[in-house]
């Protein structure tokens, strides 16, 4: 058995303490311990947190390995400091069966840098008409919890109250991606006063807003729980607040490129801002740091959607929507909720590990930093200052928004029940 | 100028009165018997056509053959932003062939700023409409129009529209010649008043510096010019408004309706019209009506600012009194 001793860490950015890891479990954490035996990590003083848990992944296997495989997906999710991502179930063919979703759970394990957990399709083909076997899925080896058909919207209210009720049997969650379709056709960016200047169709909060009321009625009306995909509008966290403060099951989501990122890049019309939902306003940008701070919205998930450089690198309508997120998705809620005094480390803490992992039923992940728990760890440096450069991401796609940005901190080290998976910021 | 015409946007006021003067320069020389100009001889231009219009693209070939240029025509059918059709492509075989510069008519939105701003080429890029973005060079020949008839020929040079009221009725959501129109007639000191069912005037538009009016009548009375835009029929059957009859009568230009506007006052149309919808036979035969004007003048503004991206100092047709650069020599005319 291998040990790890983490000396000098700032447990959740509290006290300075040790870690020792014993094989694949947290064994001691204390001051002075002995380092006998074991490697040792020098912290000096950098942040320790649990290993941070990505409920919106797109990985793309099957089907579209060219933007992203099982294996450089999970690579760049251990760069990132997770050590693991619920993987979206919009692929070719899409994750609505047992088969698909053993497949990636298996591609999972297999390559080891970071837990998969697949997400089932709530519909067949993520049509939206007829409801994939929620069951079955629920039941295979990859035991899925979590149900989406991200990338579209369940609008149908019938399937997705039936969708609600029925993975109660099993304790499963509805993940939905909030988007009216009518309301958003030939929908490119937010609806407002840049979409208007740049003639590009406008994407109105409502939209999203809409749904987003819609289905917490529909949760409360079966008594079921929701889950709300990367909300983008400040109507989007009146709801939730509201539906949160009638004890309403729901819970809800941000990226870190909302809490960043306004509709004002777009007048760029370079396509690596295209995502969805669409970037917003300031003052959108406002209310989820608000709300992620107050608790409003429960987590940080990255939507990391990787793209081949020919898929953006054209016209803005021509260009794929979604940016990638995983490696950079610490430094961004760094810079946008710790540096800002929004957040503490250990409610980053809780944002990124904790609830992800809670949401998603992740046993053995989200776990406190204590003697006897797997040691899913991670050591970020948060004072570190650097530009961003796509051409070390592990991603096997580079379309970031921060190229050539600067952002704060940096994930140093990464651990999957006990194993180094990321190394002095090197991949083990 | 800026190296490239995106938008109308881009343009000073001094840019654009630098422009119609120019264009004026251009008009005289189609009195004479030769109409051509030895100006951009031996440049190539491309004009790269992602979207059908017969119109534009002849207007532009007429600009660059009177100017001596070799022109290209390259048109793309069908949807441009379907898989294997890249603009990134086609802009770099332009570029391996030496082409100095690009005239691009485009579906998407951007997509002229995105060749002029991806490092896919490097020659000057003209916007020759783009999606529901911008009509650059339309919004100059409208404008010229509007300068020789408010104004007049050889009064209006060195003149900008201050003080001219505008009125732009019709379908502003998808118009990217209302968008243009908005930003040079604002630049040069115009009002402009947008009139549309509220369906049809986008979010944002609070930011647009201009009026903006659901109700025709009382916006006619006290303009100078009325532009009507092009309502596409499917608008209708999106539910942007429940009847074509009832547009026409709430939106369109009749003859009782033009009665109201000033003596003066004139009606535009960027063409091609539907007759009865949103102008009646009656109004768009009158001759307070520019329509066959501003197909001339366009020609006229095509070649300035053809001219004076590309031709760089040479003087245009005349001798300017200034031999320094065309932006500070004209100006001062006023
Ligand atoms: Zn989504």
């Amino acid at each position: 058995m291998s040990k790890t001793l983490i000396r000098g860490a700032k447990v959740l950015g509290g006290e300075v303490q040790d870690v020792l890891v014993d094989g694949e479990t947290i064994a001691e954490v204390g001051t002075g311990l002995s380092a006998e035996g074991a490697t040792v990590v020098e912290a000096d003083g950098q942040i320790l947190l649990p290993g941070l848990v990505d409920l919106h992944t797109h990985l793309r296997e099957p089907g579209r390995e060219d933007s992203e495989t099982v294996l450089t997906g999970t690579r760049a999710a251990a760069s990132g400091g997770y050590t693991a991502v619920f993987a979206m179930a919009n692929t070719f063919p899409v994750a609505d069966t047992a088969g698909v979703v053993e497949q990636v759970w298996r591609l999972g394990r297999e390559h080891g840098y970071c837990d998969v957990q697949p997400i089932g399709a709530v519909t067949v083909g993520l049509e939206g008409r007829k409801l994939a076997e929620l069951g079955a899925m629920h039941e295979s080896a990859a035991g899925v919890t979590v149900f989406s058909d991200d990338g579209k919207c369940v609008d149908d209210a019938v399937i997705m109250r039936r969708a609600l009720e029925y993975v109660k049997a099993f304790g499963g969650v509805v993940a939905q991606h909030a988007q009216e379709p009518r309301l958003t056709e030939g929908a490119q960016m937010n609806e407002g006063v840049v979409s208007a200047e740049l003639g590009l169709g406008g994407w109105p909060a409502v939209a999203e807003e809409s749904i987003i009321a819609r289905d917490v009625l529909l949760a409360e009306h079966v008594g079921s729980r929701v889950h709300i995909c990367h909300l983008s509008t400040a109507g989007s966290v009146e709801i939730v607040r509201w539906a949160k403060s009638r004890g309403i099951d729901v819970t809800a989501e941000v990226t870190p490129h909302h809490l960043l990122l306004t509709d004002e890049m777009v007048r760029t019309y370079n396509p690596v801002y295209k995502v969805n939902p669409p970037l917003r306003t300031e003052r959108d940008v406002m209310a989820l740091r608000e709300a992620l701070a107050d608790g409003t919205i429960d987590i940080v998930a990255t939507d990391h959607a990787p793209h081949p450089h020919e898929d953006k690198d054209c016209e803005w309508a021509a260009a794929a929507m979604g940016m990638v997120g995983l490696e950079t998705a610490l430094s961004v809620v760094q810079h946008t909720m710790v540096d800002t005094g929004l957040l503490d480390w250990a409610a980053v803490a809780d944002r990124m590990s904790f609830a992800p992992a809670r949401i998603g039923s992740a046993t053995g992940h989200g776990r406190p930093v204590s003697a006897g728990e797997p040691a899913n760890l991670t050591l970020v440096d948060p004072a570190y200052r650097g530009t961003v450069d796509p051409a070390g991401f592990a991603s096997r796609s580079r379309n970031t928004p921060y190229e050539g940005r600067e952002l704060p901190g940096r994930v140093t080290h990464t651990f999957l029940r006990g194993r180094a998976t990321l190394m002095d910021g090197k991949l083990a | 100028m800026k190296r490239h015409l995106i938008s109308a946007a881009d343009l000073t006021r001094d840019d654009a009165v630098l422009v119609l003067d120019t264009a004026e320069e251009m008009a005289r020389l189609a009195d004479r018997p030769i109409k051509k100009l030895p100006t951009l001889r031996g440049r190539t231009i491309c004009n790269l056509f992602f979207e059908d219009s017969t119109r534009t693209r002849i207007s532009f070939e007429a600009a660059e053959k009177r100017l001596s240029a070799d022109v290209i025509n390259f048109s793309a059918k069908g949807s441009s932003v379907s898989k294997g059709e890249s603009l990134k492509d086609t802009a770099q075989t332009l570029a391996a062939m030496g082409v100095d510069a690009v005239v691009i008519r485009h579906s998407a939105s951007g997509a002229p700023y995105r060749l002029a701003n991806s490092g896919w080429i490097d020659a000057p890029v003209i916007n020759a409409g783009d999606g529901t973005h911008q009509h650059p060079t339309q919004a100059l020949l409208d404008a010229f129009t509007l300068r020789r008839r408010l104004i007049g020929h050889e009064a209006g040079i060195g003149q900008d529209l201050s003080g001219k009221r505008i009125t732009i009725v019709g379908d502003v959501l998808h118009s990217r010649v209302a968008r243009s129109n908005v930003d040079l007639l604002h630049t040069l000191g115009a009002e402009v008043t947008l009139v549309a069912p509220p369906t049809l005037v986008p979010v944002g538009v609070g930011n647009w510096p201009c009026e903006v009016s659901y109700d025709l009548d009382s916006a006619l009375a006290k303009c100078d010019a009325v532009m009507m835009l092009r309502v596409q029929r499917e608008r209708m059957n999106a539910a942007f408004f429940p009847t074509e009859r009832e547009y026409s009568r709430r939106y369109g230009l009749d003859a009782q309706r033009m009665a109201k506007l000033p003596e003066h006052a004139v009606v535009m149309h960027p063409g091609p019209m539907v007759r009865g919808m949103e102008i009646t036979a009656e109004v768009a035969d009158s001759p307070r009506c520019t329509v066959v004007e501003q197909v001339a003048n366009g020609v006229f503004t095509r070649m300035a600012v053809l001219y004076l991206l590309l031709g760089g100092n040479e003087p245009a047709v005349t001798q300017p009194s200034s031999p320094s650069s065309p932006s500070s020599s004209r100006t001062e005319e006023k």
